[in-house]
């Protein structure tokens, strides 16, 4: 991260994908419940960095219970010893020569960026 | 020439009886008519469609013209096409004009030359079954206009069987080509897994996302498949294999086929008038040569609640990537860099988004992980084996496309539980990756059936051959809605 004089209070950096749910979340470990509370629906809100009123927790509280009913139908399977699959196919992961393959579009992409100076795009100050 | 198949336009544009500007004209002054009340396009750009009309113009006049060049189709607005606003329904993409092609954009453009049309309606970032969360407002079905066109590909379909497009694209994560062509009297096809490429295919769930074509034909169907398939470096789950060409098996016939009936998907469930026009078409199937054998897929009554812990937990890390910082839409109004994604997704995303991606980050968090996204991929495996042992007894599986046919707008919207069953046919396939279609099969109270058809890994042209020799022997699919003349 670089910070240039002229912006003010902004600062410049290169985003990356800014949720790691696995890591970030901190409920606790504990059995799966039948339904959610509100203050879970608000924490979960928070980690998908998705603001929310009190009112929109709650109607979201109910539609999530609903859903998470539907869901919980899986737990009366025995599944021991079944391989998890994540993926349609049983393939792997291709590797490929390490060059440039990619024509430089940089201007193009940033065209379509809600705030760019400089050839870099523009978020709140994260850092005094 | 509206109702025309893509080979009849072929040939008419071969033969220079019609160019392809006054062809791609005739479909663009129809949705300039009838899309008001449809809302099946949201994006036309009619001087973009006429320069590529002209394009192609001159290929067929220079000789270098492919089978689909000059004809015109309409693209689901999930895939990125370079100027175009491909907006994905979202508010988050309502002004993200890509600044790339899809590789199914480019194929289609740049290799077979076919002319986009435009951009057609969807759900919001394809999680919907009725097309009613799109930022852009419902589509119609050309049916009933009161009734929803199915989703997430409902602008497709509604384009296609109102005939304001010979054919579109779609794309099916859990039955969204299929049950919206059921829903219109199309023919949809989802191939299998890693078929089509992804790349520039706005993700929705990656490891169960596939592109396909949905025409009035399995023919149309299989000359636009040859035109999306192909191995791409750009899609790291791309399946290198050889290009076959979709439409060589269409006219074989059917004796000897065995037809795989899945008793899980003949009980209850389903209305009684749908479960008929299904019977009356195995019916006909026998009449060609066919036989039936009962086999079971034991634990599909697992695949929506495996599928709604699967499908968003790859939706809520996909959809992370709208931040408002590198593109779509930013919050007008913000604090820090944490209000400025929190405010940002709030605004940008509807209430079907917002839900699932709660439920990915739900289920994919600690303490939850195992319960339920471990759970869900091993019950997917479970699901996967079924099919494999079901193949072991018949060529092709059959069953209703949908539970019910086209509902009122509105009628589900409320509860998402309820909007979710209406997948319960489809979602089995897309978790194991197998191709799978829907062909038009009757009509119940004036609105279309599908029979969806269910094939092997890559048996895609068996799949078509299967719908074609139906189609040759029925004229459902050849039934058009009243008043779009």
């Amino acid at each position: 991260m670089l910070r240039l004089g002229g912006a003010v209070g902004k600062t410049f950096m290169i985003p990356y994908n800014a949720f790691h749910f696995k890591t970030l979340c901190t409920a606790k470990k504990s059995l799966a419940p039948m339904s959610l509370t509100l203050e879970q629906v608000k924490r979960i809100a928070h980690l998908a960095r998705i603001e929310i009123s009190d009112d929109e927790a709650l109607t979201t509280q109910g539609h999530l219970n609903g859903i998470f009913q539907l869901i919980e139908q899986m737990q009366a399977v025995d599944t021991t010893g079944v391989e998890p699959m994540a993926h349609a196919q049983d393939v792997s992961q291709r590797l490929r020569e390490d060059v440039v393959s990619e024509t430089d579009r940089r201007a193009a992409y940033q065209a379509v960026a809600p705030e760019i100076e400089a050839g870099l795009y523009l978020v709140p100050k994260v850092i005094e | 020439m509206i109702n025309a198949s893509l080979k009849d336009l072929s040939l008419a544009l071969a033969a220079k009886k019609i160019s392809s500007v006054e062809l791609s004209s005739l479909f663009l002054e129809r949705i300039e008519r009838l899309n008001p009340t449809l809302n099946a396009f949201v994006t036309v750009d009619r001087e973009k469609s006429l320069q590529m009309a002209r394009d192609a113009d001159a290929r067929i006049a220079a000789g270098t013209a492919g089978p689909l060049t000059g004809i015109p189709i309409a693209q689901k607005d999930i895939f990125c096409a370079e100027g175009w606003l491909s907006t994905c329904g979202s508010k988050m993409l309502a002004n993200f004009v890509s600044p790339y092609d899809a590789t199914v954009i480019r194929k289609m453009h740049a290799e077979a030359g076919l002319v986009s049309l435009g951009k057609t309606n969807m759900d919001e970032f394809a999680m919907g079954s009725s097309n009613e969360t799109s930022f852009f407002g419902s589509v119609r079905n050309p049916w009933d206009t009161e009734r929803v066109p199915g989703g997430s590909s409902g602008g497709s379909a509604a384009a296609v069987a109102a005939r304001l497009a010979p054919a579109a694209t779609g794309t099916d994560t859990g039955g969204s080509i299929r049950q919206p062509a059921a829903l219109c009297n199309l023919t949809g096809l989802k191939p299998t897994y890693g078929v089509v490429s992804r790349y520039g295919m706005i993700a929705f769930a990656s490891s169960l996302d596939q592109g396909g074509p949905m025409a009035a034909s399995a023919e149309d169907c299989a000359l636009l498949l040859n035109t999306m398939v192909g191995f791409d470096e750009r899609d790291s789950t791309s399946l290198d294999r050889p290009v076959e060409d979709y439409a060589r098996d269409l006219d074989k016939p059917l004796n000897g086929l065995r037809i795989g009936l899945p008793k899980e998907f003949f009980g209850e469930g389903c209305d009684a008038g749908v479960m008929s026009a299904v019977r009356a078409a195995i019916a006909e199937y026998e009449k060609l040569g066919a036989t039936t054998v009962e086999v079971s897929l034991p634990n599909s009554h697992l695949s929506v609640p495996a599928y709604y812990v699967i499908a968003p937990a790859e939706a809520s890390s996909n959809l992370s990537r709208f931040d408002g910082v590198r593109y779509g839409y930013r919050a007008p109004d913000y604090g820090n860099l944490d209000d400025m994604y929190m405010k940002t997704r709030a605004q940008g995303f509807g209430a079907e988004v917002k839900r699932r991606i709660l439920i990915g980050a739900y289920v994919l968090s600690h303490g939850y992980y195992d319960a339920y996204y471990l759970q869900a991929q091993r019950i997917r495996r479970l699901i996967a084996n079924d099919f494999v042992e079901a193949f072991k007894h018949c060529d092709v599986i059959m069953s209703p496309t949908s539970p019910s046919t086209a509902f009122k707008l509105g009628e589900k919207a409320a509860d998402p539980v309820q909007m979710y069953l209406s997948d319960i046919y489809t979602i089995a396939v897309n978790l194991a990756g197998l191709p799978g279609m829907s062909i038009p099969c009757g009509f119940v109270g004036g609105l279309p059936v599908g029979l969806q058809l269910i094939g092997n890994y890559f048996a895609e042209g068996q799949l078509l051959n299967v719908a074609h020799r139906y189609q040759q022997a029925t004229d459902w699919h050849q039934r058009r809605p009243g008043g779009i003349e």
